[in-house]
This record gives structure tokens, C-alpha cells and sequence, in this order.
């Protein structure tokens, strides 16, 4: 292969959305058999720019050509048939049906509605074994973890003997060693001649695997380099352009009285006899790998599953939560994992969103809404967690993922709440909010609050938390102190050994 | 889904560019475009189109099920449907008549029964859809024939008919201000009483869905009820509500219906749900929940009540009628569905 053979080219390409540039003439070239890393920060322009050339949306200008060529890709169905494939951030599997149907989802309507099971789950087995990874194909894809659900997307990109890979955030909600399971068939994928696309935040793991390294901010490429000549403080500035601040910001708070104490706390199947307890001002981590059980604490803890065994104690006193309602109630807050789904609602207000726990705080007489309050209350809290909006009135859905977080955040500000949970609370973040995040939590702890902090970044964790409990397949492994905390030991114990 | 990246910088850039359009959005605009196309044919095709009896009557033929509508709204903001509506329209009407006629109670008592068995029918079904988390297609229907077969059941089969002294009879066909007697000098004055009933709860409902917590998390439950619930807020007790209140609307509406015919029938309201369900669609509302409006609801009611009407002056037989108001819907809400792709 020539050095000035690339598989795709994009040229200048333009694009808008009502009258915002998201791309204002991006030039991007990717050679067979290589990995390319694309990043940047959110609304830098990196979906943008793989959703133009996977056939989603149409350049307004430019040229893309393939192996030299250039296409014309139209529709989604168009990029498939030039072999392109793409996983997209969210997952677009449908929850219902098999995983085999998934994989195949695209050929099952071209087949006049007569399929041969057995080969379809022979065949999705066979896509699935190349990766490294075993999952019966006709499981129901919704009872899956959600990182075997990541898998599946990644056949299902590849059922269509793809000859590039477009992978956006990959690895977000995978652990660890999932991670490394899926940069060994990466690297198949590559030997094999596949050009893959790789958008991640993940420094770490974008200068594990990638070949070269393009820096996108605010639409346009900043940067394009062989990983040999990155350094990651470059790519860093590259990207956000000279506003990286600390990393974890320092806090100084002295620990008060015990604030809440688990004890025995079991959820079968998902989680049994955990047992922890938290002081006024202290960040516990729990970390542990993705499926094992973390989430499920939380909401327990929360209220959100209903029934479980075991005590806890809040303020001193043994409570009973059954409900989200009483869990609020009694001043327990929880940041979910998942804000599109669990943490928003994304069509409607800012504000409305921003108070939806504190409405009291806004009501007047017969439950009417003040909204002269309102709006100086959640600009007061944009202003305070540096929300970038427009107007609060503006739907949550104008925001980027990080000021999205923040609203997720800013929810509990106008609460009595003593504890908050937060679960991945950075997770698909860029580097600038991730920062602002972790400020937030400081100042949480500052207030004399006690912070859980559930994440599977283990720099976050050893950053930012006093102490952790490790948890491994439902069950606590054991807890760090600070000065114990290392990426060594956490590991060690999220995969079921001890601490040296 | 929205496109993440393209909204962190220049969402404000946006503002200034769209700013007329966004602050009138042709997807909001829809129904009143409608009813305002709707009026001006109607008023084109037939001369006796504009008199204050034909808009009078129109609108107090139309007054029931404005009201109804404005329960469905309510229950479809949640995310959910009412399908027993017609049903409780037909038993509200043969209570109140039963209570008034056959067991000669005061009239205000006899609404105010009725409304509270209405009501407390429609929390057992607000029970079940709330509370055992059933899906409210299936629990609705199950109330529709419940409703159904107890008003057969109080009527035995027969109408009951009012007492002329009723003063039932009286709301149901006066008006207020309706100083001349005789209709030809009617005036746009008059306004009938089951007319200003509706007006009554449709700004109710209008304040309340606008301006109150009520309003706003019955939306927001219809949004993302996942979201709300981890809020700490009460999910259960809106959903819960929201079929009392749909159920407390037909009681009104069973009462207007029984008003203006003189009798109550369990005949009533047959496939009012349909129509309810069309005028809350027709005024834009999403059938997944979360958005919608009041004034929107009742513009659909009028313009459901107008395709009607201007057939009849052009003297439409009744069943292509039926045919026409269906391509109507579908047009409408082709119309709402079309506008929504803006997003991507």
C-alpha cells in the first residue's frame, strides 16, 4: 500500500445546522489497516463529521472519496453498501428481539420474510467468536450488560463485511478488561486491512492503541499526527486550546459525624450483604468493574428498587426506603448513570429541570408555578455550575453532554439533601466539564455533604475520593484507604484478589 | 435524536437567525390554521352558516365533548389513554337522570352523586394503571364495558326521561342573557349554559396545565417518567389523578348530555373516546405524552365540530361524512408528524 493511497478522503467538507457551523471545512484522511483516533471535546464537531460520512447526515460542500473514488454517500443504507460501518454513542439496538436479529436486522427485511434461523445464529455466532467475546446470539439483546450490548453493536457494524470501522465512545461503558478484550479484535480488525475510526476521550487508551491521532475543536482539525509524535499534553492543548486547568481539583474539608450507614444491604440477584458507612464532607468511590452491582446500590440506597433487606441508618436513625419519594424525603439525592434516560427530561426547560426536585421552592399559592423566581433560580445555578446556555427556558436538549450533566447536578442544589449518589457523573463528558464536575463534588463536600461516588475511571476515583470500596459480581471486595489508592489495587481487587 | 454535537456553541447564534420562525413554529400553528381555513370555507359555502342559532347550536352540540376532551388531554399528557370516556358519559347521564327523575332528588345533589361515582369508578381504574403498573389501553377498555353495562343495567335498557319541571331541562337548552324567547331573535349574545360550562373547565384546565406544578409534572411524566420518578416525585399519585379528573369530566359531560336530549340514555357517547382522542391529536398533543395544550384541545374540538356542522348545512349524508372527517384527522395529523422531522 502506497503512502498516498488513503481509504477515505474528506475534503473541505462543510456542514450546518440552522445557521450553526458544526463543521466549517474539515480535511480528514485515513489509511487501510490503520487506527485513527479522532478527538476532541464535545460540540467539537467529531459525530458531526463520522454521522456525514456514515450516510446520516448530508455535507452542505466538500468531496469524500473512497479507495480514491469519490461517492456519493446519501443515505445510511448507501454508506453500508461503500462498507461503511459505524456504532454510534447510544445504542441503536432494538432491546426486544435476539441478538442474532439484531446483528442481521438490516438483511431480515430483504429476505421476503422467510429466514433460516439456524444459519442467522451461526452466523452471528461466528462474528461474535472473531471478536473474542461469547454471547449466545439468541439471547434477548435487552437482558444483556450493557457492554456485551456493545458488543453486539460492533457485529453488527461488521455483518456487512465493513472496510471501515467507525467507533464513537466505544469503550465508555466497558471495563477494564473488556476494554482490552476489544483492542485485541481492534487489532485483528486492523491487520486485517480495516480502517477504524476511534473517538474517545480516553487519553490512555487512544495512546494504547491508535496509529495516528486527529485533534478536532470547534469544527475545524487542529492537529493530525502519528501517535510516535503525540505527546498527550499536545493533544490535550490541540483540543481544548489552553484551558486545561487542574485535573482534580484540591479540597480541604475536614470529615464530620457519620452521616449514613449501610449495613447488609442485599438486592438479589444483583447485589448481597454490602456494607459501608459515610461522614459529613467525605467522597466515597466505589468502584469496580461495569455489572457489578454498583448501580444497584445506589438505587437501593436511593429508593428506586423497591424492596431489598438490610439497614440503613441516615443521621443516625434506621430508615425505610421504598420509593425515590421517601428517598428525597429523607434527603438522599441521586445523579443517575444514565442522564438522557434516568436524569432528564430532555424536552422541556432548563429551569423546569433544574427544579424538578425543588418545586416547593418556586410554588406560590393553589401550586402555582413562579416563574420570575424560577428563571432567576436556575440562572443563579447556571451561573454557579457554569451551565453554557442560552436561556433557561431553553430545552435541555440545546445543551451539550457536559452542560447536560451539570443540570443533572444543579437538580439537587436547592435540596435539603445530606447525601448524594453519583453514578458515572462524568461518564461521555469532555475534559473541560469533567473538571467543573469534580469541582461540583467538591463543593458538595464542602456543604458537609456525604458524597458516594460510583465511576469506572480509576484515575477519577483515586483523584477524587477519601476512601473506596472495591465491588466485584454483587458483592463488596474491600475498601482503600486514600493513600492506598492505586489503579494496582483496585484492579486486584475488582477482579477478585487481595490488596499487597 | 439531537445531534450533540452540533448545539454547545452556537445555540445562540441560532436565536437571533430563527428567531421569528421559533417563536412561531409551523407545527404549533397547525390547528389554528385549520379551524381558520375551516371557518372561512364555511362561512363561503352556506349563508345560514354565520346566524348565532347554527353557531350556538354548534357549539352546544360541541360543549360535551370539549369537556371530555379536556380529561383525555390530561391522561394522554401522562403518556396514557382513557378509553372509557363514551361509556361514562352514557352512565353519567343516566345516574344523574335516575337520581333527579326515578328517585326525585334535588338536581345539584344528583350532579354532585354522579360526579362522585363517576369519579370513583375512574380511580379504580387510575388504581390498576398507577398503582399495578397495567397498561391503560387495556385497563380503559375494561371500564368502557364496566360503564357501559352498568348504565344498561340502571336504565334497564329504557331512557329515562326528565321531568319537564326538571331544571336540568332548563341548562341544557337556555342560555344565559337570553332575554327574547323566541329563537329567530337570538342574539350572539345568548350563550347557552352547557357552553359557558365548557368554557369553565377548559380555562381550568388551561391554568392548570400553564401555570401549576399539576400541569407541569403531568408533563413531565409523559416526557420521561423514569426522570421524574428518580426526582423523588410521586409518579403514581399524578398518573392517578389524571383518570379521576378524565372520569370527573364525563360526569359533566353525562350531565350536559342528559340536559339538552331531556333523558338519560345508556346509548350516549358512543364512540366518544374516538372523538375525544382525535380533537386532543388534531390540537398537536403526542400520543407518547408530554406535549399539548388546552387551547390546542379545543381547537381540535371545533374543528371536528365544524367538519360536522358545514357538511350538514351542505346537506352530506351522514356516512361519507364519516369518511371525509376521517381523511381530516389523518390529514391533520400528518400535518404535526411531518413538522417533527425539523429535529435531526
Amino acid at each position: 500500500m502506497g503512502l498516498d493511497t488513503y481509504r477515505i478522503e474528506m475534503e473541505d467538507v462543510v456542514k450546518s445546522f440552522g445557521g450553526i457551523h458544526a463543521l466549517g471545512g474539515v480535511t480528514f484522511r485515513a489509511k487501510a489497516g490503520e487506527i485513527h483516533a479522532l478527538v476532541g471535546e464535545n460540540g467539537a464537531g467529531k459525530s458531526t463529521l463520522m454521522k456525514i460520512l456514515s450516510g446520516a447526515y448530508q455535507k452542505d460542500a466538500g468531496i469524500i472519496r473512497i479507495d480514491g473514488k469519490e461517492v456519493d454517500i446519501s443515505t445510511p443504507k448507501r454508506g453500508r453498501e461503500l462498507g461503511i460501518g459505524i456504532v454510534y454513542q447510544e445504542f441503536e439496538l432494538a432491546p426486544d428481539i435476539t441478538v442474532a436479529e439484531n446483528i442481521f436486522l438490516d438483511k431480515l427485511s430483504h429476505s421476503f420474510g422467510v429466514v433460516n434461523w439456524k444459519e442467522l445464529h451461526r452466523r452471528a455466532k461466528e462474528i461474535i467468536d472473531s471478536l473474542g467475546f461469547h454471547i449466545n446470539p439468541q439471547t434477548v439483546t435487552g437482558d444483556l450488560p450493557v457492554a456485551s450490548q456493545q458488543i453486539v453493536e460492533i457485529a453488527k457494524a461488521l455483518a456487512f463485511h465493513a472496510k471501515i470501522l467507525i467507533l464513537d465512545e466505544p469503550t465508555a461503558v466497558l471495563s477494564d478488561n473488556e476494554v482490552a478484550k476489544l483492542f485485541e479484535t481492534l487489532i485483528k480488525l486492523k491487520s486485517a486491512g480495516v480502517c477504524i475510526i476511534y473517538i474517545s476521550h480516553r487519553m490512555q487508551e487512544i495512546f494504547q492503541i491508535a496509529d495516528t491521532i486527529t485533534t478536532l475543536r470547534d469544527g475545524s482539525v487542529t492537529g493530525s499526527m502519528p501517535r510516535e509524535a503525540a505527546k498527550i499534553d499536545d493533544i490535550i492543548e490541540l483540543m481544548i486550546g489552553g484551558r486545561l486547568g487542574a485535573m482534580f481539583p484540591k479540597r480541604d474539608v475536614t470529615l464530620g459525624e457519620e452521616v449514613l450507614r449501610v449495613e447488609n444491604l442485599s438486592g438479589p440477584p444483583k447485589f448481597s450483604d454490602v456494607s459501608f458507612s459515610l461522614r459529613r464532607g467525605e467522597v466515597l468511590g466505589i468502584a469496580g468493574l461495569v455489572g457489578s452491582g454498583r448501580t444497584e446500590v445506589l438505587r437501593a440506597v436511593f429508593g428506586g428498587d423497591g424492596r431489598q433487606s438490610g439497614q440503613v441508618w441516615l443521621r443516625g436513625q434506621a430508615i425505610h426506603i421504598r420509593t425515590p419519594h421517601t428517598g428525597v424525603r429523607h434527603g438522599i439525592a441521586l445523579v443517575p448513570e444514565n442522564r438522557k434516560d434516568q436524569g432528564l427530561v430532555i424536552d422541556k426547560p432548563i429551569s423546569e429541570n433544574m427544579t424538578m426536585a425543588a418545586l416547593r421552592k418556586v410554588l406560590g399559592a393553589l401550586g402555582v408555578i413562579l416563574f420570575q423566581k424560577e428563571d432567576a433560580l436556575a440562572k443563579d445555578l447556571c451561573g454557579r455550575l457554569s451551565v453554557k446556555a442560552g436561556d433557561v427556558r431553553d430545552s435541555v436538549n440545546s445543551l451539550s453532554g457536559g452542560n447536560q450533566q451539570k443540570v443533572v447536578l444543579a437538580k439537587w442544589f436547592n435540596t435539603e439533601c445530606d447525601v448524594i449518589l453519583l453514578d458515572e457523573p462524568t461518564r461521555g463528558v469532555d475534559v473541560g466539564a469533567k473538571t467543573e464536575i469534580y469541582r461540583l463534588i467538591n463543593e458538595f463536600a464542602a456543604e458537609g455533604l456525604g458524597v458516594v461516588f460510583v465511576s469506572s475511571e480509576m484515575p477519577e476515583i483515586i483523584g477524587m475520593c477519601d476512601r473506596a470500596l472495591v465491588m466485584a459480581k454483587g458483592a463488596v471486595m474491600g475498601q482503600l484507604k486514600k493513600e492506598d489508592l492505586s489503579e494496582a489495587n483496585i484492579l486486584r481487587l475488582a477482579v477478585g484478589g487481595g490488596v499487597q | 435524536m439531537m445531534n450533540r454535537e452540533t448545539n454547545g456553541p452556537g445555540t445562540s447564534e441560532r436565536r437571533g437567525a430563527a428567531a421569528l420562525f421559533s417563536k412561531f413554529p409551523l407545527r404549533k400553528m397547525i390547528p389554528v390554521i385549520t379551524l381558520a381555513l375551516l371557518l372561512s370555507a364555511s362561512i363561503a359555502l352556506s349563508s345560514s352558516f354565520l346566524t348565532p342559532m347554527n353557531i350556538f347550536n354548534l357549539l352546544r352540540q360541541n360543549a360535551g365533548l370539549a369537556i371530555v376532551s379536556m380529561g383525555m388531554l390530561m391522561v394522554i399528557l401522562t403518556g396514557g389513554i382513557d378509553l372509557s370516556v363514551g361509556s361514562m358519559v352514557a352512565l353519567g347521564a343516566v345516574l344523574v337522570a335516575t337520581f333527579s327523575t326515578t328517585m326525585g332528588l334535588p338536581v345539584l345533589l344528583s350532579i354532585v352523586l354522579t360526579t362522585m361515582l363517576l369519579m370513583v369508578l375512574g380511580a379504580c381504574a387510575a388504581y390498576f394503571v398507577s398503582f399495578r403498573r397495567m397498561a391503560p389501553f387495556v385497563v380503559t377498555l375494561a371500564v368502557m364495558t364496566v360503564a357501559r353495562g352498568a348504565a344498561f343495567m340502571i336504565s334497564q335498557g329504557k331512557p329515562i326521561n326528565l321531568k319537564p319541571t326538571n331544571p336540568l331541562i332548563r341548562f341544557g337548552k337556555g342560555s344565559f342573557l337570553n332575554l327574547p324567547q323566541t329563537q329567530s331573535q337570538q342574539t350572539f349574545f345568548a350563550v347557552p349554559y352547557p357552553v359557558w360550562a365548557a368554557l369553565a373547565v377548559f380555562v381550568v384546565v388551561m391554568l392548570v396545565l400553564r401555570y401549576t406544578s399539576f400541569g407541569r409534572l403531568i408533563r413531565a411524566v409523559g416526557s420521561n417518567e423514569s426522570a421524574v420518578r428518580l426526582s423523588g416525585i410521586r409518579v403514581g399519585a399524578y398518573k392517578f389523578s389524571v383518570y379521576v379528573l378524565s372520569a370527573g369530566c364525563c360526569a359533566l359531560g353525562g350531565v350536559i348530555s342528559a340536559s339538552r336530549a331531556a333523558v338519560g340514555s345508556a346509548q350516549f357517547g358512543e364512540g366518544l373516546e374516538l372523538d375525544a382522542i382525535a380533537a386532543v391529536v388534531i390540537g398537536g398533543a403526542s400520543l407518547t405524552g408530554g406535549s399539548g395544550t388546552a387551547l390546542n384541545t379545543l381547537m381540535g374540538v371545533l374543528i371536528l365540530g365544524l367538519i360536522g356542522n358545514i357538511m350538514n348545512l351542505m346537506n352530506i349524508p351522514s356516512y361519507p361524512q364519516q369518511i371525509i372527517k376521517g381523511a381530516i384527522i389523518i390529514l391533520a395529523a400528518l400535518l404535526q408528524s411531518s413538522k417533527r422531522k425539523d429535529t435531526l
